[in-house]
């Protein structure tokens, strides 16, 4: 069983390897290594795909793996790391720095993201305490998620002019388009750590496989596993949403795809998807980057909801038919 | 074998000054009507309570809210009501579940796996998914999850209440034998009464939190008591090992 798990990482990865030079190819300038030389071939690369591509690796591993470890946590496979409330938290710190105008300076407005992220977590520590279920854990979210929501929405009616508005909505939409080297060093670090708490919180997941009852039994600290998962998450979706906006779907969908492939224990999801979730969004930009689109380029945001849409409804049918 | 046992325990609107110590080695049946407090009381023991309930209840003379979660889970091994498995593992992955408090390496943990679903005669369902097995598998599967822990203790929360009759008479000699074979310490809720007369050693039997009756089943379950706590009229047939109760009008 472990060595299934293991074969799907390995499986995995050399797929990433292989995607990662083929998104470097891939957009409005086709640069192929084999063809007629490209000019500003070099730049190109360094300074924008090369980011890009790493940045949605970063982006897609972090939602991934967060995602696994939150339908683990939430043990229901509707589960999505947007659900703790910290998402919009983070999209609201960002678009008080759009609002403020801010966001002009250099870093300031991955730093309100975070910043929101950090105040998302800590509402939803306090809120569900110590020892508090997981029912009024996952209420508490939402209602973080909804009041981030609401005042967001506050935020673009009062927004001072146009500019700004039309600054707001777009960047709420989601993207990697004109992302650097400064994104992809304040994702990547937070990212991994994010990641690193989820694996720690692994097998506390598996064994809420039988109930809260049972994994108290079997020595879990829910205390410390709610922490682990509020750090984790908080960290991998606060520093994702800081550099690239909402990009939803990508934490729901992608454990789905690779729960059959594993021996379906939370812990032997997280690594898998983390993966699974890289392959994914660095492809979608890729494809984002060649859909001919006038005024612009395909959003990552919307092309991933394009296509996570109509899988979550097919998962919806399908677990109906389950049920019946 | 470290001694489990609970000393004046309250737990309030609950249990009301319960002394309990169920011996190892032996299967003890926690018995009394819907509300009695008996599932509160397995969890006291299992050091499920949250607040002061576990303050009463030692293991091997120490107050068990003292032993850390993680080696209290590696000597007592506790069966919810529920059998609820969220995700679709397979029998051997479910089972090594109860490897979590251990997990001593592979080797030893594969072989305690090994060990329990052999015990629970589950071998030939090992990569079969959980949520594919008859309710009898399943029950034995979940038991199996908390053998492979090798705990000392067994605490199970009505282990045989959504199996036929068959099943239920199965899974309760299991539960006999590794008290009796083993040595551990069995602790099950029971609501039929015939089956902790037939497969119990020793009984408790709570009403309103309050212990009512303890001792061996033949002596403690008397007319007498039945009526006390169940409130009906009731009569038991045949010979020891092999009893039925048959009830009447109150």
């Amino acid at each position: 069983m472990s060595r299934l798990n293991g074969n799907l990482a390995l499986l995995l990865l050399l797929l990433l390897l292989l995607a990662v030079p083929l998104a470097l190819m891939a957009g409005q300038v086709w640069i192929d290594p084999l063809g007629s030389p490209v000019r500003h071939a070099v730049p190109i690369l360094m300074e924008l795909r090369l980011p890009r591509t790493l940045l949605a690796a970063v982006l897609g591993a972090g939602l991934g793996g967060a995602g696994a470890a939150m339908q683990g946590y939430l043990r229901n496979p509707l589960a999505d790391p947007g659900l703790f409330g910290v998402a919009p938290m983070a999209a609201l710190g960002a678009v008080l720095s759009l609002f403020t105008g801010y966001a002009a300076q250099e870093f300031l407005l991955p730093a309100f993201a975070l910043g929101g992220a950090a105040l998302g977590m800590a509402l939803l520590a306090l809120i569900a305490g110590r020892e508090g279920g997981l029912a009024l854990f996952t209420l508490a979210g939402m209602m973080i998620a909804s009041l981030a929501g609401a005042l967001t929405s506050l935020a673009i009616s009062l927004s001072p002019n146009p500019f700004a508005m039309s600054e707001i909505v777009t960047w709420l939409m989601g993207a990697l388009a004109d992302r650097g080297w400064h994104e992809v060093a304040i994702a990547t670090p937070l990212t991994l750590a994010g990641l690193a708490l989820l694996v720690l919180a692994g097998p506390a997941l598996d064994a809420l496989t039988l109930g809260e009852a049972a994994a108290r039994s079997l020595g879990v600290r829910h205390g410390r596993l709610q922490a682990l998962m509020i750090a984790g998450v908080g960290l991998v979706v606060g520093g994702g949403v800081a550099v690239a906006g909402i990009v939803g779907f990508v934490g729901l969908v992608v454990p789905h795809l690779v729960r059959p492939w594993t021996d379906q224990r939370p812990s032997a999801l997280i690594a898998p998807s983390a993966l699974a979730g890289a392959l994914l969004v660095v492809v979608a930009d890729a494809l984002c980057r060649l859909v001919p689109l006038q005024g612009g380029e395909l959003r990552l945001g919307i092309a991933l909801s394009l296509i996570g849409a109509p899988f979550f409804l097919r998962l919806l049918v399908q677990l109906r038919r389950e049920i019946a | 074998m470290m001694q489990l046992e609970a000393r004046a325990l309250f737990v309030r609107n609950r249990l009301h000054e319960v002394d309990f110590a169920p011996e190892p080695g032996r299967v003890t049946a926690i018995l009394g009507c819907n509300g009695a407090g008996k599932s509160t009381l397995l969890t006291a023991m299992a050091g499920l309570l949250p607040g002061r309930g576990t303050n009463a209840v030692r293991l091997d003379g120490r107050l068990l809210a003292r032993w850390s979660a993680r080696d209290r889970a590696r000597i007592i091994g506790y069966l919810p009501q529920s059998a609820e498995v969220a995700w679709n593992l397979s029998v051997r992955t479910l089972a090594g579940l109860g490897r979590l408090p251990h997990r001593a390496g592979l080797a030893v943990d594969e072989q305690a796996v090994a060990a329990a679903l052999k015990a629970l005669d589950l071998t030939h369902l090992a990569d079969r998914a959980v949520h594919t097995l008859s309710g009898g598998e399943r029950a034995r599967a979940l038991l199996a999850r908390v053998l492979a822990g090798e705990p000392h203790w067994i605490l199970a929360d009505e282990p045989v209440a959504s199996l036929d009759m068959a099943q239920a008479r199965a899974l309760l000699l299991r539960l006999r034998a590794l008290a009796h074979d083993e040595g551990r310490g069995v602790l099950v809720v029971l609501h039929d009464l015939a089956q902790a007369m037939n497969h119990a050693d020793a009984v408790i039997v709570l009403d309103h939190g309050v212990v009512v009756a303890q001792g061996p089943p033949e002596q403690a379950l008397t007319a007498g008591l039945i009526r006390m706590v169940w409130g009906v009229d009731a009569q038991w047939l045949g010979e020891p090992g092999a009893r039925a109760l048959a009830v009447g009008e109150a």
